[in-house]
């Protein structure tokens, strides 16, 4: 490299980092059966009237997720895109995001007024987290039934992501998983970063995390002005 | 030189590729494949008819941007006549909508890595080829790189795709692929010498048709 090269030629000015206007991006992400699916319905049962949104779900399958919120009719048909990802849940958000940004540009451009986009990755493991060249935020699903050690565990998705949500409370007796400890070990590596316990049946709103998800529209039109 | 043709060859380019098995999926499931024997035969059956029409396309589309004289042959009319044809060597509608996928996820990449006027000259959803052509065009590569690269995609992906669903050995897999590579060359070096190459398998045509049916698949195509 020449002395007087700029390093900034290296650099595309155009990276997620400097992405104006469209919705905000959440990723939900977790382990298999943690509670994603459930979250994004409630999600959107909760916000669907303050908020013009959309959500995107990756499956091994076509469209398990896609039709359990159609069938909920949680949004309107056209609302919900399913991606398919090639044997690998885990590259399709992180590596190559390519199918996830299809399906939001497409959902982008069929709603022009779009706020809020629900990106629902494939269950995977502890180490699965979103590109930020496909979200803005994500939250990250743990259920209490998986053990009160999973915080413990910790990898990307329970250390940093925006949100962790532990979620199914209401099974901690029968598993035997102590809420304490999951709370002090989730604290411990995740510094200021937020977590949130919850039980989806007992709140089928997730009025706690759908104040989050306010929290971050909010600061992402400050952001914008 | 090189090193920009390795990078457009790369499966980590994050293009789309990984969700595509180029008929692999349906081809295991059909029991056409099932070992790395009947793997290798359908590997280079599609090297020499589907990677042999993706070399061709990839080169004419890497000429088409360095024509000597844009103002007597705008690149744009050259790349949609490019474009048609590669319709028409695409029986398949399930074939023609991952190809055109794949296009797209191309050109978001590559014309960010390389910048360049010339994207703009590319119909809106690009057939594959064309876009493979387009960013070898833009990243200083010849016609032969951009048919090269082409006609080791059509083996590489779709023999990672087989490795997933059949849990193969990785290493045997990758011994395949590599030997692969002087078929690899010779078919590159003859689409990117000669006319447009129109070789069809109906197999291919047939596989994608009835993948694209079906709700349990794993990949896209
Ligand atoms: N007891 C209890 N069950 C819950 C709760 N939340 C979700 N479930 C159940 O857990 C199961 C899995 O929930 P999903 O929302 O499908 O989980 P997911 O993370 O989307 O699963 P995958 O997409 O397959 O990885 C379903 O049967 C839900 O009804 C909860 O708070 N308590
Ligand atoms: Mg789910």
């Amino acid at each position: 490299m020449p002395p007087d090269h700029n390093l900034d030629d290296y650099v595309d000015p155009y990276s997620p980092g400097h992405r104006h206007g469209g919705p905000l991006r959440v990723g939900l992400g977790g382990p298999v059966g943690s509670g994603k699916t459930a979250l994004a319905a409630a999600l959107c049962r909760t916000l669907g009237a303050e908020y013009d949104l959309a959500v995107v779900t990756n499956d091994i399958y076509t469209t398990e997720d896609a039709d359990f919120l159609r069938r909920n009719a949680v949004l309107p048909d056209d609302r919900i895109e399913a991606v398919q990802t090639g044997c690998c849940p885990h590259t399709a958000i992180r590596d190559d995001i390519t199918a996830n940004l299809d399906a939001v540009e497409l959902l982008e451009s069929r709603h022009p007024g779009l706020e809020l986009v629900f990106v629902e990755s494939g269950g995977d493991n502890l180490t699965a987290s979103f590109s930020y060249g496909l979200v803005d935020v994500q939250v990250f699903v743990i259920d209490v039934a998986g053990g009160d050690k999973v915080p413990r565990k910790g990898g990307p998705g329970v250390t940093a992501s925006d949100l962790l949500v532990v979620n199914k409370t209401d099974l901690a007796p029968m598993v035997g998983a102590d809420l304490g400890v999951m709370r002090r070990d989730s604290d411990a590596v995740r510094g200021d970063k937020p977590t949130l316990l919850i039980s989806l049946r007992e709140d089928p709103a997730a009025t706690e995390v759908a104040e989050w998800v306010r929290q971050q529209v909010r600061a992402r039109a400050l952001q914008e002005a | 030189m090189t090193a920009a043709l390795l990078a457009l060859a790369d499966s980590r380019l994050p293009a789309g590729g990984h969700a595509h098995s180029g008929g692999i999926e349906q081809a295991i499931t059909t029991g056409v494949i099932g070992d790395p024997v009947s793997l290798a035969g359908f590997l280079r059956r599609r090297l020499t008819t589907a990677g042999a029409v993706a070399a061709g396309l990839a080169a004419a589309a890497c000429r088409a941007v360095d024509v000597a004289d844009p103002a007597a042959v705008r690149p744009a009319d050259l790349l949609a006549a490019l474009d048609a044809e590669a319709d028409a060597r695409t029986p398949s509608p399930a074939q023609r909508a991952a190809s055109r996928q794949q296009g797209r996820g191309l050109v978001r990449v590559a014309s960010r890595a390389w910048p360049d006027p010339a994207w703009a000259s590319l119909p809106a959803q690009p057939h594959h080829p064309l876009a493979l052509g387009v960013a070898a065009a833009t990243a200083g590569l010849t016609p032969r790189d951009a048919a090269h690269a082409a006609a080791y995609l059509a083996v590489s992906g779709p023999a990672t795709a087989a490795q997933r669903l059949l849990a193969m050995d990785p290493i045997t897999v990758a011994a395949v692929t590599a030997r692969l590579s002087p078929e690899i060359d010779r078919v590159a070096d003859d689409a990117a010498a000669g006319d447009l190459p129109a070789d069809t398998d109906p197999l291919l045509d047939l596989l994608a048709e009835v993948h694209a049916a079906r709700n349990d698949r794993f990949f896209a195509s």
